[in-house]
């Protein structure tokens, strides 16, 4: 499984990453920050993190394909 | 210690603040990262790599990155440009420019820098309005809209920025949008590797100025706006002008083999050099 | 073998202005030229044109010459000794540009051809009224080095100390020459490559890490790494803190305010270079400089001659003014005449520092015609105590 890491601190909460995520990966949390809610649908195309203006999604891929536990969200901090 | 990191932090400057300046969801950042992304691809060294800008919210950008950048003047990147290329062929020049700035007040030099072929990679971030100035009419402004400066409504064509630079020689003209992040990278990755001039034209959201105009009113509508309004070169073939209109195409619009400035000088100099 | 040694021995060669200017930056290690053809400058180009490639150095042709001028700063930051020249109307162009290099500290030379103006003006008539505007033609506070050469040699020469102190300061250097020294040709002995000394930008000696971009290193002129050395920076017309960065803060505009304007006024014993003429005696001196040097020597002679004790001081740096060698001469005056082909650029200056005691005349003339050595015998003459 893939892993999605935001880093609050640069994320200015545009939107576009949650809007453009073909697997609907991301949505807003109350703050309006994106947060993962669904890390199983994720493909790992990386196009989130290649949208985001201020560089604060990182998508890891895991090599081996393995389960790496839940994607880490809001509480990541960069 | 944290198990993963954003690749470009490799490039950006330690000691410059981030967040960026730049307004929440401005494409211009998506662009930046594309940019950084290819020269980390094409194993640049930094030190070789100089990045040149002008003035505007665009022109905001070298500042960040830890190349050797050159904040020059409004509309005169090119100039400076052409003259570190010209004294050191060596080095990877780049340069980065808004509409305003590439087309407006340094139209001429866009021209004359396409139709002289230095090597220079030029990227243009058109988002059809001065941002920095707060949001007068540019020369890519559609008609018709209101601007800051055109209260009434803009009386004035726009410029085809890639058709001009195409027509005025450039080796190598590409057309993007900053929602079609894989095609960016493709365009930005031709153009640094291409021989001489090259100009990639890509078209941003200023969500703070032009997205009101167009009556979309966050990043998110206007990146919509760019997918749904933009075709690609190969499918624009099979189009007919009514169908075109108002579209925006995309893609690969010129890609030749020209000798640059440098290469022809460089002939000259060691002809004169062996007398 | 014979040919060599013939060519080693400086002999005596017909040059004109233009071609002597070109000499001299080539000389001086000049390896960019950008330009624009404008007259009375255009053979500055055009030999550049043919010389350069000769050299190992590049040479361009711009669309204009804001185009010349940004390029000339871009070839200095990738390390190269750069130059420009230009007159009146493409000289306004670069106005913007000189700034930037006076902001971001990138040493190149500009030359300025005068001929008349304002606006179009006179194109092949000789002038001195870019003065003020090499003075103060860029927008916002600043220091500036202007030298002005009043003969073939001169302009030979003053190109090749341009380079340096545009090398030393790390800062613009103007050569106003005008049409009349541009366009004559004299007979000069070129001295060898050798004999002439060159300086060269101070340069980074410590590692990229420990190098501060913008900081004074005790002599106000930061050690200068060129594009490509490995101490990658930013460069900005913003202004910035020693790292280059731009800044609004108070302290450190200041700081950077002050170190621009001091690195040159600190060092102005250094800049007091002028020639002067009979002046031990004198109880009125002329001052002047370009072309109207040349006829106020002329005019001194003549003067003489009647047994007048007349003198000439003849100004090679206009720019930073030389305050010091100036009052010398109204010291030591009763009067002093200064004729100018503009509306009184220095004689104003020169009235600035007079402290009271000294008759300070001027003799101006703005119609495109040079000022003869008759009519400033005449003025002498008429006035004299
Ligand atoms: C000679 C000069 N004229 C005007 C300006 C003011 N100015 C700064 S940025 C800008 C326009 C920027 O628009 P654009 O080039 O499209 O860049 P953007 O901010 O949209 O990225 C203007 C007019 C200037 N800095 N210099
Ligand atoms: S794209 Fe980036 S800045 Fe925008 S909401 Fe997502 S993480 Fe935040
Ligand atoms: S990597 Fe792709 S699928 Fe996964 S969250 Fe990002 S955009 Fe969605
Ligand atoms: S004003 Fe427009 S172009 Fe400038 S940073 Fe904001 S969104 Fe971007
Ligand atoms: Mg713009």
């Amino acid at each position: 499984m893939t892993r999605v890491d935001i880093y609050r601190g640069w994320c200015k909460r545009c939107g576009i990453c949650i809007a453009f995520c073909p697997k609907h990966v991301l949505d807003a949390d109350q703050g309006l920050f994106p947060t993962v809610t669904d890390p199983e649908q994720c493909s790992g195309c990386k196009l989130c993190e290649m949208r985001c203006p201020d560089f604060a999604i990182v998508v890891t891929k895991d090599e081996k394909g393995k389960a790496r536990g839940k994607a880490k969200s809001g509480s990541a901090t960069g | 210690m944290r198990e993963t990191s954003h690749f470009v932090h490799k490039y950006l400057r330690s000691s410059k603040r981030f967040p960026h300046i730049w307004c929440a969801g401005c494409g211009i950042g998506i662009f930046m990262q594309a940019l950084i992304r290819v020269i980390d691809r094409l194993g640049y060294s930094k030190d070789a790599v100089v990045m040149v800008s002008g003035i505007g919210c665009s022109s905001r950008l070298p500042v960040y990155v830890d190349f050797n950048t050159l904040h020059a003047t409004h509309g005169r990147a090119l100039t400076f440009a052409t003259g570190v290329k010209l004294a050191n062929p060596d080095l990877k020049v780049i340069t980065i420019m808004g509409d305003g700035d590439a087309v407006s007040i340094g139209g001429n030099h866009l021209i004359h820098a396409a139709r002289r072929n230095v090597e220079i990679a030029s990227f243009i971030v058109n988002n059809h309005v001065y941002g920095m100035t707060g949001g007068q009419s540019s020369p890519t402004t559609a008609y018709g809209t209101k601007t800051t400066s055109a209260p009434y409504g803009n009386l004035e064509a726009a410029f085809d920025i890639s058709g001009l630079v195409e027509a005025a020689g450039a080796a190598f003209v590409g057309r993007t949008t900053v929602y079609h992040t894989p095609l960016m990278e493709r365009l930005v990755e031709k153009s640094l590797t291409k021989k001489g001039f090259s100009m990639v034209e890509v078209l941003a959201q200023c969500v703070t100025y032009s997205g009101r105009w167009l009556g979309l009113n966050s990043p998110v509508e206007m990146m919509a706006w760019q997918r749904d309004n933009s075709v690609t070169v190969e499918k624009a073939q099979d189009l007919t002008p009514d169908e075109l209109a108002g579209k925006i195409v995309i893609g690969v619009l010129a890609d030749r083999e020209r000798p640059s400035y440098e290469d022809e000088y460089a002939k000259l100099t060691a002809e004169k050099l062996k007398v | 073998m014979k040919k060599e040694r013939q060519e080693e021995r400086p002999s005596q060669v017909l040059l004109q202005g233009n071609e002597a200017c070109v000499k001299g930056a080539l000389l001086a290690g000049c390896r960019f030229y950008a330009g624009y053809p404008i007259t009375p400058a255009t053979e500055v180009t055009e030999v550049m044109a043919k010389d350069m490639p000769g050299t190992g150095g590049a040479f361009i042709q711009m669309e204009d010459e804001i185009a010349s001028m940004g390029a000339v700063i871009g070839a200095s930051l990738a390390g190269v000794k750069s130059m420009t020249a230009t007159s009146g109307p493409g000289f306004s162009l670069m106005q913007e540009h000189i700034g930037y290099a006076c902001m971001a500290e990138g040493p190149c030379v500009i030359v300025d051809v005068m001929r008349a103006g304002p606006s179009t003006g006179l194109p092949t008539q000789p002038s001195q009224g870019d003065v003020m505007q090499a003075r103060w033609g860029t927008h916002g506070d600043h220091s500036i080095v202007v030298l002005c050469p009043s003969s073939v040699y001169e302009f030979f020469d003053l190109t090749i100390q341009a380079f340096n102190l545009s090398e030393r300061y790390r800062t613009p250097v103007i050569l106003l020459a005008d049409e009349i020294v541009g366009h004559m040709r004299e007979g000069v002995v070129l001295p060898s490559a050798k004999d002439i000394e060159l300086e060269n930008r101070p340069r980074p000696t410590v590692p990229p890490e420990w190098h501060i971009p913008y900081g004074d290193p005790g002599t106000g002129v930061p050690p200068m790494p060129a594009f490509g050395d490995g101490y990658r920076y930013h460069v900005t017309g913003l202004h910035h803190d020693v790292r280059g960065y731009p800044t609004t803060r108070k302290d450190e505009v200041e700081a950077l305010m002050r170190r621009l304007f001091s690195k040159i006024s600190n060092d102005l014993d250094r800049l007091q270079w002028f020639d002067s003429y009979y002046t031990e005696d004198a109880v009125m001196t002329v001052i002047a400089y370009g072309c109207v040097a040349r006829a106020g020597m002329q005019a001194v002679r003549e003067a003489r001659a009647k047994g007048l004790k007349v003198g000439l001081v003849k100004l090679q740096v206009l720019w930073p003014f030389m305050r010091r060698t100036i009052t010398t001469i109204l010291d030591s005056s009763e009067k002093v005449l200064v004729p100018e082909m503009n509306v009184g650029h220095i004689s104003r200056e020169v009235k600035r520092v007079n402290r009271g005691n000294c008759d300070v005349l001027t003799l101006n003339k703005i119609d495109g015609t040079p000022i003869t050595p008759g009519e400033i015998l005449e003025t002498l003459e008429e006035a004299y105590p």
